[in-house]
């Protein structure tokens, strides 16, 4: 089990990876990445039981995750690679051709860790609860968890998936919005507002909790509470409040680091802001697999 | 060849689907079942009297259902999701691209009430497009049988098969007369040999076109009948071995040309083979309510369609 001391260290770590992961490719979506890698750095190195060294797709007798909002791909590469799903190097390979590592999350070129594409939006909460509906029959008592952002929630899908689950009792699962208020083009309230959103989870069956994302130690008691609110007959989210960008000076309060890549002298600031803990991976224009 | 078939009365290909699910259900325990508020219309219910823990009533929320299938495929499931058609494909074509053809899961989507032969409750309903929909979707199998009985036999074998299915099939009554011939997911059935042109028929139109075949046969043309009931992948060699004897072409099917099974045989035939073609569907409409025949009448996919058909391909050969 890690300490919070060490959980931040790697979270700072898997910072560094995000900026260079979308630096290096010249796209991507580091905002909403480094908003969430204190909770992906919670969940990859305290919350999740599993099988870091063999992945299986089924997961059975393992927590699974499910990540929704596919496009923050960056902080799931990092923490997969650092958890050991695969080798660190490998994360110089984002985003570019013949790579396990595309542009959105995908199982095609089998990448450990992802088992269903993800990045259309609106779709993960169902797939994680047709994985939870399975363990359910299995007998299997883990927890399955999903990830979603807040624009996401405009999908239509989400709120069908919303009823299912409430009206299922689907109580093995955690799903988390990342509830940054921000979405491509600008603000939740300036392109749709969510209106009252813990009212609307409450108003669809679903037990509602809250945490700071960008505070490693509420996202532990955040994550634990979630946890302690499981096979109670009702599915849980937790709305998770992050800063976009956290902790760039100049990627927060700004819609702008959706999905724009840092260039070479925004990454040397950015990276001058982030200590580097446990060493960046080694960047090479053309990766070698080990072995290879 | 015809001349010897038995008609045992006349069934909808949902009873066969229904039917069929049941018998999945028994032999495969990894088999699930999902629908979207559409129970007694696709024929689920003795399913879900038997296995009532393994049965997942979506409601109204087709998309729901899609990705709840592509979840339930990742703990080791076969996911049976039963609607119509056009609920089956148009409306999720996002969810199936994405969470079940692109991520390779194992989901069979069964989509009945497909084509005109729905009937009475009109265009709205009578999706004409989804064979193309999803025959385009790489590794998707994508499968049309033509009556009740190859219906149930195509519902059992496609659990042995590993990867997404699209199982298409109908609402009407229909005549049943493949209870004694063999199924194979991928392998063309032949029910006449002949060898002055080849007709290639699937789902509820291979009815139509023995009825064809058997008038033309009264006028002294000789038809091979072929019922291609796997759409994708296309048996190929089945096809270039029944044209290189007929040197022509025609085929018919409930569904829009454009996207169809005649699209596929097409576009073999110009690559290996190419020889004079008709095509019997439906040409860039949309449908309408009515009753069954009086529509494929109406859309030209009726039985005398497919003999004047013949008449042109054979003029041209």
């Amino acid at each position: 089990m890690a300490d919070l001391v060490q959980l931040k260290r790697i979270a700072t770590q898997v910072r560094r990876d995000i900026l260079r992961q979308t630096h290096y490719a010249a796209s991507g979506h580091p905002g909403g990445s480094l908003g969430c890698a204190d909770f992906f750095t919670a969940l990859y190195f305290e919350i999740l039981r599993k099988n870091d060294a063999h992945f299986s797709m089924e997961g059975k007798g393992e927590d699974l995750f499910f990540l929704s909002n596919g496009h923050i791909s960056p902080v799931w590469y990092s923490v997969l690679a650092r958890s050991g799903y695969f080798p660190l190097g490998e994360l110089a390979t984002f985003r570019k051709l013949n790579s396990r590592l595309q542009g959105h999350p995908a199982t095609h070129e089998g990448l450990p860790g992802i088992r269903v594409a993800s990045g259309s939006l609106g779709q993960g909460l169902s797939v994680a609860i047709g994985a939870a509906l399975a363990k359910r029959l299995d007998g299997d008592d883990h927890l399955v968890y999903c990830l979603t952002g807040d624009g996401e929630l405009q999908e239509g899908q989400i709120w069908e998936a919303a009823l299912f689950a409430a009206h299922k009792k689907v109580d093995n699962l955690i799903l988390t919005v990342d509830w940054n208020g921000v979405q491509i083009d600008g603000r939740n309230d300036d392109v749709i507002s969510l209106g009252d959103l813990p009212a609307k989870w409450t108003a669809f069956g679903w037990d509602v909790l809250h945490m700071h994302g960008n505070d490693m130690q509420d996202v532990l008691r955040g994550l634990a509470a979630a946890k302690a609110r499981t096979g109670k007959g009702k599915p849980v989210v937790v709305l998770m409040k992050t800063e976009m960008g956290y902790p760039i000076d100049f990627m927060m309060g700004t819609h702008k680091w959706h999905g724009v890549a840092p260039n070479a002298e925004q990454l040397e600031n950015a990276l001058s802001q982030l200590e580097e803990t446990l060493g960046d991976y080694p960047y090479v224009e053309k990766y070698q697999p080990e072995g290879a | 060849m015809l001349d010897q078939l038995v008609v045992n009365g006349k069934k909808a290909t949902r009873d066969g689907f229904g039917d069929g699910l049941l018998e999945v259900g028994r032999q495969y325990p990894q088999a699930v079942a999902l629908c979207a508020d559409l129970v007694g219309s696709l024929k689920m219910d003795a399913f879900i009297k038997e296995f009532p823990d393994r049965f997942f009533q979506a409601g109204i929320s087709e998309a729901n259902m899609m990705s709840m299938a592509a979840g339930l495929a990742i703990g080791g499931k076969i996911p049976y999701t039963g609607t119509f058609a056009n609920f089956s494909t148009g409306r999720v074509y996002d969810q199936i691209r994405q969470c079940i053809a692109y991520s390779e899961k194992n989901v069979k989507v069964c989509a009945s009430h497909a084509g005109v032969t729905l009937g009475e409750d009109g265009a709205t309903h009578q999706i004409l497009e989804d064979i193309g929909m999803m025959k385009m979707l790489p590794g998707f199998t994508v499968i049309n049988p033509c009556d009740y009985a190859q219906t149930k036999a195509a519902t059992i074998a496609i659990a042995e098969h590993q990867g997404p299915v699209y199982l298409r099939f109908g609402r009407p009554s229909w005549p049943v007369f493949t209870e004694n011939m063999p199924f194979e997911i991928g392998k063309a059935l032949l029910l006449q040999k002949g060898t002055d042109v080849s007709i290639f028929a699937t789902g509820h139109l291979v009815w139509k076109a023995v009825e064809a075949a058997r008038e033309l046969a009264a006028h002294g043309i000789s038809v091979e009948l072929v019922n291609i009931h796997t759409i994708k992948p296309l048996d190929e060699e089945a096809i270039l071995d029944s044209v290189q004897k007929t040197r022509c072409v025609v085929t018919a099917e409930e569904h829009q040309i454009a996207g169809g099974l005649g699209e596929s045989i097409a576009q073999l035939l110009a690559r290996r083979m190419p020889l004079p073609m008709e095509f019997v569907g439906v040409h860039d409409q949309f449908g309408e309510s009515g009753t069954p025949e009086a529509l494929l009448e109406k859309y030209g996919m009726g039985a005398s369609h497919i003999v004047e058909a013949v008449h042109r391909v054979l003029a041209r050969k």
